[in-house]
């Protein structure tokens, strides 16, 4: 099958049936190793267990990104090309990118208090994470305050595009701005500061967490599909009823 | 395993993190099935697409 015929609802509704039960199963294999990794990984010399933490709030926190971008790669599917599923895939995404946020903001607080010595602090990093989750939110109530799923998809592929220019600011924040928050330890110019052996373990939930949101990704995409189709076929019923 | 003083941090933030991944998959779990009955009580009483029909006529 050509990528491109993957932008027929049916033939992704096909595509998915085949592959979700797939990547459910790699899903639970990454998290099986991962988790397992980071039970064994050693302590941080400063840190000590907390650095466990680092292994959910790191992969969540990439991921709320993640979430975000994919979104704004949808909503310019939407506005200029008209996809089909582009405006399916931004709406699908925006609970689980928001549910990931929420899982980064959690567990850095929880990181926080032992080490910083407070829950939270309005520093750059942690301020535009919450303004991400918060715009996320915004995106879910709009597309439930308009019927129309064609209408509520352009309002929200707009402000999703106006919305992605918390990414870099998330992103660089901790450059731009003396934050209590750390620089970038992994993902930065000459490479990684983390030590292979927390590394690795870092890196594998990271997987683990990625295959989760694209098998629930590809789910809730399946489950907007078929809503649309009931809306449809109710919208007919509707119009043939005598007396309409 | 020996968590150290700062063990309630660290159970508390897989524990939160656990619960709402469950929570999140039950969700389009539920979804799903909802879905898929309010699409076969529509197919049940007829209401159907017409791509679907043309190609049931079509077999």
């Amino acid at each position: 099958m050509a990528l491109i015929d993957l932008a027929n609802p049916s033939r992704f509704l096909n595509f998915t049936e085949r592959v979700l039960p797939w990547l459910a199963g790699a899903t639970v294999i990454g998290f099986a190793l991962g988790l397992s990794q980071a039970y064994n990984a050693p302590d941080d010399y400063q840190q000590g267990a907390t650095v466990k933490i680092m292994f959910i709030h790191v992969p969540s926190a990439w991921l709320a990104m993640f979430g975000w971008a994919l979104m704004s790669a949808a909503a310019l599917g939407t506005l200029v090309w008209r996809h089909p599923l582009a405006d399916v895939a931004a709406k699908s995404a925006a609970p689980i990118g928001a549910a990931f946020t929420l899982i980064c903001l959690i567990t850095g607080s929880l990181w926080g208090r032992p080490m910083w010595g407070t829950y939270w602090v309005w520093d750059a990093r942690l301020t535009s994470v919450l303004v991400l989750f918060l715009m996320y939110l915004g995106v879910i109530a709009l597309h439930r305050a308009v019927e129309d799923p064609t209408r509520a998809g352009r309002a929200a592929a707009i402000l999703t595009l106006v919305g992605a220019i918390n990414l870099p600011i998330i992103k660089f924040s901790v450059d731009w701005w003396n934050t209590l928050h750390q620089g970038a330890s992994v993902l930065r110019l000459g490479g990684s500061t983390v030590y292979p052996t927390i590394l690795v373990p870092l890196l594998d939930m990271a997987v683990a967490f990625t295959l989760l949101f694209v098998t629930l990704h590809l789910a809730a995409m399946r489950n907007e599909i078929l809503r649309r189709r009931v809306r449809t076929l109710r919208l007919m019923q509707a119009q043939s009823a005598p007396g309409s | 395993m020996n968590l150290g003083p700062h063990a309630a941090f660290i159970e508390i933030a897989y524990a939160a993190a656990a619960i709402i991944i469950i929570a999140l998959i039950a969700w389009i779990a539920l979804d799903y099935r909802a879905q898929r009955r309010n699409l076969s009580g529509l197919e049940a009483r007829g209401v159907t697409r017409r791509s679907e029909r043309a190609s049931r006529v079509a077999t």
